[in-house]
């Protein structure tokens, strides 16, 4: 068997580990130039992948089922779905992007934080591409290594009370996931009389309501931090505030993803009776999380924690838009997931930018900039009226979709989460005003130079993709219909099987008041 | 079929793009060139494709031109299409038209500044959301438009961006129009949802069919359409944001402030007849909302020294009467006043600007005066705009403004509540505007000695839009002549098609629904003529003829006179219960509740965890006498635990 391109794709950031341990610690230019040049041949590999994807086709594809460790009925087993491509393609986008605005920014233990990036990108895409439960818990955790040592080595003054929590709290939620696996892995043998991790069989094996609500609260205890769904949130603006840039821009850029794409693979088709469950609490939570981050958003005084606030407040949106367990809802969410990828991640650079020029990320040390950095200023503006959803933007694909979708299903927390929006133009313009606009009141802000090309180069692609997305975002959403529809099937399709009353469960699949659906636990 | 329209708003789009990308490195000729030859353009193109729409048969009155998919989301497909009917065809004219004259004028008012690129780039963005707007085929790319033209008014008003209330002005605009989007997105999910739809083409078809006439649903959903227009039309209760946009350059007032964008929400209130005619309590409250605004604004109008505030003051008041003429079903009406109101509104803006200019920055009407000696051209013509606004006989503002006074008296929907507001209203519109003239170009030159030295008339780049609107504002009502006066009122006949919601019964519909003769309709016509003639005489009487009596007047009601000047204060109070609550329960939120409460929770945990590791930590003390009296003390136990039981 040769090399699938899924394989290749996910491993090939740990080629240039290799290469690197090889080069002496001393040739910077050397360790640079290997880090991009992986990443660069990363991003084809994934473009070669993206265009061999067919659009059309249900189910999982260039899927590979390998055994790895036999014993224990543990495959090697990845394939990719329309939502997983993209989400891969996004990390693979921010992971150059990442490497490259780093080229200034990092100047002590450049071997190792180069190699910890590269490290980072294997356990992302990884987890984006499994199959196997056990090997998506493998590239969970790798995952959290490399992060650690981000933010803990090149991090800013509470670097370690910062990436001490994080680790902590990303610990406790997977422990628990841990826990939730192996019960899901012994059931499946009572089912099956097969031990197996496989998530595409487990799809298929039905749950008692008791065990479901239990597991969900498990696995979705793990994804909420990760998200992070409020209240959950509050080692998220202290990773954000003492990473470095590129930790922030693949913290938020992909890294929260692993949270809401968890819900998505592995909670809702799995799930179904639970989620339809706690679909109430979660997305009051979502809630609570658009307009509290909104809220504290706007009297952030740190720009880095502003943008780290306005997270909570958009991944609220993407868990909102999910619970509403429809069509628009769901591809909502997904769009939303790339968007808060892009957009968050061209501010973290932005920041990152301007951090380099002046060590300082106070709003109030700033203003006048559009004066001394219109360039800097057009881009920070534009990135910022993605953020808030602006029409042409892709901002206001996923927010649209996620609030119709929502609106479906019910009403009321559509009109809240509507105020998300408002407040969102309040603290972005708020910033921005105080940021680049006014009079230049602090000299060292006079002669800053604006950007360089290098600077031009990595946000460039990001507001392509920002217009793109919202103009023409109709390539995304076919590759990612099916897979949605996928997910909304099995949740069906499973409910048939178990729930005693299909036909309120359809109901409410087609959207209508979630406190209508009430659930009678089987096998009693 | 050949596709043009798509032409309409590609042309300012390229010109963004354009002095967008290169900015800075082109010189002023070729930036106002592509500036102003792109908005042009377009207009070219819309007096085109208006030819080829009035070529065709009354009823099939409607091109359509699809360009691509836009979201496609299970059954909710959205696309970028366009759509030219009357309706979409007078707004593109007005919108290119007064656009192409504004820019023209702006090259020579921007002429020194040195973001003049940057401005023109804006401008043309702004042009091409415009169109977007009144162009587009469905409600989420007209929401499109509606967003941007917002953002474009964001930035115009900010553009000096030094200035603290420049950019507050601006940051204030956005949001106000925000809240108003939040109520539009709301609003087009109701519909979605029944319709499952967002072209206009079948919601108008289908929404008589699934929303029951009156019905919660659809009221609820012209409700939030209306919340939506009066932040983007600054109507009651979200107008707070127009008097402060005039910190923006004044031909942006013109054009987006007085003359176009602000005229959305009537645009869009009257693309959406269908819809509101199915909601009743929703039109009743559309022209109490509108009537109400224009009493408020002309009142506030009456007392302000600062010349653009005045109009923008009047703008809001104008756009009141637009939404009372959608409020009694006289949508064309409400689309008529907005084509003559851009017509003086626009010309009455750039002619202040000419003031401005001329007095080298000063907007306070009380350092001005007597300058019609110095400048002829901005003189007359603003002199022919404020007869327009005022409507006297003769021109464009007498026709659209008596017409909406009629409807809101003889319509189904109207009152005569509402007609009485509404002639009270037009009474204060022409005081306070020759008040304007009189303080502006009449009595002592009170300019300190050194502008006075420098008084000049604009340039002709200047003048000569002024001229073209002095000419539209006078001839620009004889479109809709009045049945009573002899004319067809071909407006009207030509907005037919668009208004399906309203039901139409030939020529004589509007009198003989409403059992009004025609006498009425005279009587009323030259009563309130009169009227206005008395109010002007008033105006003279009191700023030219005897000056002193006004401070004598004001001194009196110093109490009232100091409520309408602080313009009753609505700002100070959205301050006190909004804003400030605002940001000290977000301070709260940060402060206590993420701070100390889940943080302190999860470090208390912490803590807690430590300090039993510290205790535990102390058995292992490593003194063999302690070890051994716990090992004894545990045999014991268990010995007395197995002896007894």
């Amino acid at each position: 068997m040769g090399l699938d391109i899924l394989t290749l794709v996910t491993f090939f950031p740990l080629l240039g580990i290799i290469l690197l341990l090889f080069v002496p610690k001393t040739q910077v230019g050397s360790i640079r130039a290997i880090a991009i040049i992986i990443a660069f041949i990363t991003l084809l590999l994934s473009f070669v992948m993206y265009s061999l994807f067919d659009p059309f086709a249900n189910g999982m594809q260039f899927e590979i089922n390998i055994p790895w460790i036999t014993a224990f009925g543990i495959n090697y087993h990845v394939g990719i779905d329309g939502i997983s491509l993209l989400l891969i393609m996004l990390t693979t986008i921010l992971s150059l992007i990442a490497i490259i605005s780093s080229w200034s920014a990092i100047t002590t233990g450049i071997k190792g934080y180069y190699i910890s990036l590269l490290l980072l990108e294997t356990g992302m895409i990884g987890v984006f591409v499994a199959l196997d439960l056990f090997l998506f818990y493998v590239f969970w955790e790798a995952m959290l290594i490399p992060m650690y040592f981000l933010i803990g080595v090149w991090g800013g003054p509470r670097k370690i009370y910062a990436a001490i929590k994080f680790v902590l709290f990303t610990m406790f939620g997977s422990l628990l996931m841990l826990v939730a696996l192996l019960y899901l892995y012994f059931m499946y043998h009572s089912y099956s009389g097969e031990y197996s991790f496989d998530l595409l069989k487990m799809y298929q094996m039905p749950i008692p309501m008791g065990a479901q609500t239990y597991l969900f609260m498990a696995f979705a205890l793990a994804f909420a931090i990760k998200v992070p769904i409020w209240p959950f949130h509050t080692w998220l603006p202290d990773a954000h505030v003492e990473a470095p840039t590129a930790g922030s821009v693949i913290l938020a850029g992909v890294l929260l993803k692993m949270g809401t794409y968890g819900f998505v693979r592995i909670c809702l088709p799995l799930f179904p009776q639970a989620t339809l469950e706690f679909v109430p609490l979660i997305s009051i939570l979502a809630i609570i999380g658009i307009i509290y981050g909104a809220l504290v958003s706007m009297v952030q005084r740190d720009v880095k924690s502003l943008i780290a606030f306005s997270s909570v407040s958009h991944l609220g949106f993407v868990m909102l838009g999910m619970m509403a367990l429809n069509v628009q809802g769901l591809e909502g969410s997904v769009i939303q997931m790339i968007n808060h990828g892009i957009s968050t991640g061209a501010l973290f650079l932005l920041v990152g930018m301007i951090y380099e020029r002046r060590h300082t990320r106070m709003i109030a040390d700033f203003g006048g900039l559009s004066k001394s950095m219109p360039v800097f200023s057009t881009f920070f503006m534009i990135v910022a009226l993605s953020s808030i959803g602006l029409p042409l933007t892709n901002g206001f694909v996923g927010e649209f979709l996620i609030l119709l979708g929502t609106f479906k299903a019910n009403t009321l927390y559509a009109v809240l989460a509507s105020i998300g929006v408002i407040l969102a133009a309040c603290y972005m313009l708020w910033m921005l005003q105080r940021v680049i606009f006014g009079k230049i009141t602090n000299v060292a802000n006079e002669n800053l130079h604006d950007l360089s090309g290098r600077e031009k180069l990595v946000l460039i692609p990001l507001i392509i993709l920002i217009f793109w997305i919202g103009i023409y975002p109709k390539p995304f959403f076919i590759r990612m219909e099916p897979a949605v529809k996928n997910i909304l099937h099995l949740m069906q399709k499973s409910g048939k099987e178990k729930a005693q009353n299909f036909e309120e469960l359809k109901f409410y699949m087609d959207g209508s008041k979630a406190s209508e659906y009430t659930f009678k636990p089987d096998g009693e | 079929m050949n596709q043009t329209l798509f032409l309409i708003p590609l042309f300012p789009l390229i010109g963004f793009l354009l002095n967008g990308l290169f900015l800075g490195r082109l010189n002023k000729k070729l930036i106002s060139l592509i500036a102003c030859g792109s908005v042009g353009l377009s207009f070219i193109v819309g007096l085109k494709m208006f030819f080829q729409l009035i070529s065709l048969p009354e009823n099939t009155r409607a091109i359509e031109e699809i360009l691509f998919t836009w979201i496609p989301s299970g059954e909710f497909v959205v696309s970028f299409g366009y759509l030219f009917d009357p309706l979409s065809a007078i707004m593109v004219l007005v919108v290119s038209g007064v656009g192409f004259l504004i820019h023209v004028y702006s090259v020579g008012y921007m002429h020194d500044d040195p973001g003049y690129g940057r401005y023109f780039t804006y401008l043309n963005l702004f042009i091409f959301a415009m169109l977007t707007l009144v162009l587009a085929n469905n409600y989420l790319l007209m929401f499109v438009g509606w967003e941007g033209v917002g953002l474009c008014s964001y930035l115009l008003i900010g553009f000096w961006f030094e200035k603290k209330s420049a950019s507050d002005a601006g940051k204030k605009a956005f949001i106000v129009n925000r809240i108003g989007d939040f109520g539009f997105i709301l609003g087009l999910f109701i519909i979605f949802w029944n319709v499952r739809s967002l072209d206009y083409n079948e919601v108008f078809v289908r929404a008589p069919e699934v929303f029951a006439l009156g019905g919660g649903l659809i009221t609820a959903a012209t409700l939030l359409l209306f919340l939506g227009a009066t932040g983007k039309s600054a109507q009651i209760p979200l107008y707070v944001w127009l008097p402060d946009a005039m910190e923006g350059p004044t031909p942006v007032s013109a054009l987006i402030h007085a003359a176009t964008m602000v005229t959305a929400g009537v645009y869009m209130i009257a693309r959406s007849n269908v819809l509101f005619m199915l909601a009743p309590s929703t039109m009743t409250v559309v022209a109490i909302v509108g009537i109400a605004t224009a009493l408020l604004a002309a009142t506030i109008a009456l007392a302000q020294n600062d010349i653009k505030r005045v109009l923008a003051y009047s703008t809001i008041s104008q756009l009141g009467y637009m939404f009372t003429a959608c409020g009694v079903a006289a949508f064309a009406a409400g689309i008529f006043h907005l084509m003559t109101h851009a017509f003086f509104k626009a010309l009455l803006f750039l002619g202040s600007g000419s003031v401005i200019h001329a007095l080298a920055g000063q907007q306070d009407m009380r350092y001005m005066g007597g300058l019609k000696r110095h400048m002829k051209t901005t003189y007359v013509t603003f002199f022919i705009a404020t007869l327009a606004i005022a409507g006297i006989p003769g021109l464009s503002g007498f026709f659209s403004k008596d017409e909406i006074l009629w409807k809101a008296f003889s319509s189904n929907q109207g009152s005569i509540w509402i007609w009485l507001v509404a002639l009270f209203t037009a009474l204060m519109t022409a005081f306070y505007m020759f008040r304007l003239v009189f303080l502006t170009f009449y009595g002592q030159e009170r300019m300190d000695h050194h502008t006075k030295e420098h008084l000049h008339e604009s340039p002709k780049m200047m003048t000569v839009p002024l001229s073209i609107l002095a000419v539209l504002s006078i001839i620009g009502g004889y479109v809709g002549i009045p049945h009573i006066l002899g004319g067809g009122n071909q407006f009207e006949k030509f907005l037919e098609p668009v208004m399906k919601g309203v039901h139409h019964g030939g020529e004589e519909h509007a009198l003989a629904s409403s059992g009004h003769s025609a006498g009425t309709e005279l009587t009323l016509m030259f009563g309130s003529v009169a009227l206005i003639l008395v109010s002007i005489y008033l105006s003279y009487y009191l700023y030219v003829k005897n000056v002193a009596l006004v401070g004598r007047l004001r001194n009196s009601v110093s109490g009232i006179h100091k409520i309408i000047y602080g313009k009753f204060f609505i700002d100070e109070l959205y301050n006190a219960i909004i804003i400030r609550p605002l940001v000290g329960g977000s301070l709260f939120l940060w402060k206590i509740v993420d701070v100390v409460l889940i943080d302190g929770v999860l470090n208390g945990l912490a803590i807690l965890i430590g300090d039993v590791s510290l205790g535990a930590r102390k058995m292992q003390s490593g003194q063999l006498r302690r070890y051994a009296t716990v090992f004894l003390a545990g045999v014991v136990i268990i010995i007395g635990y197995f002896a007894l039981r």
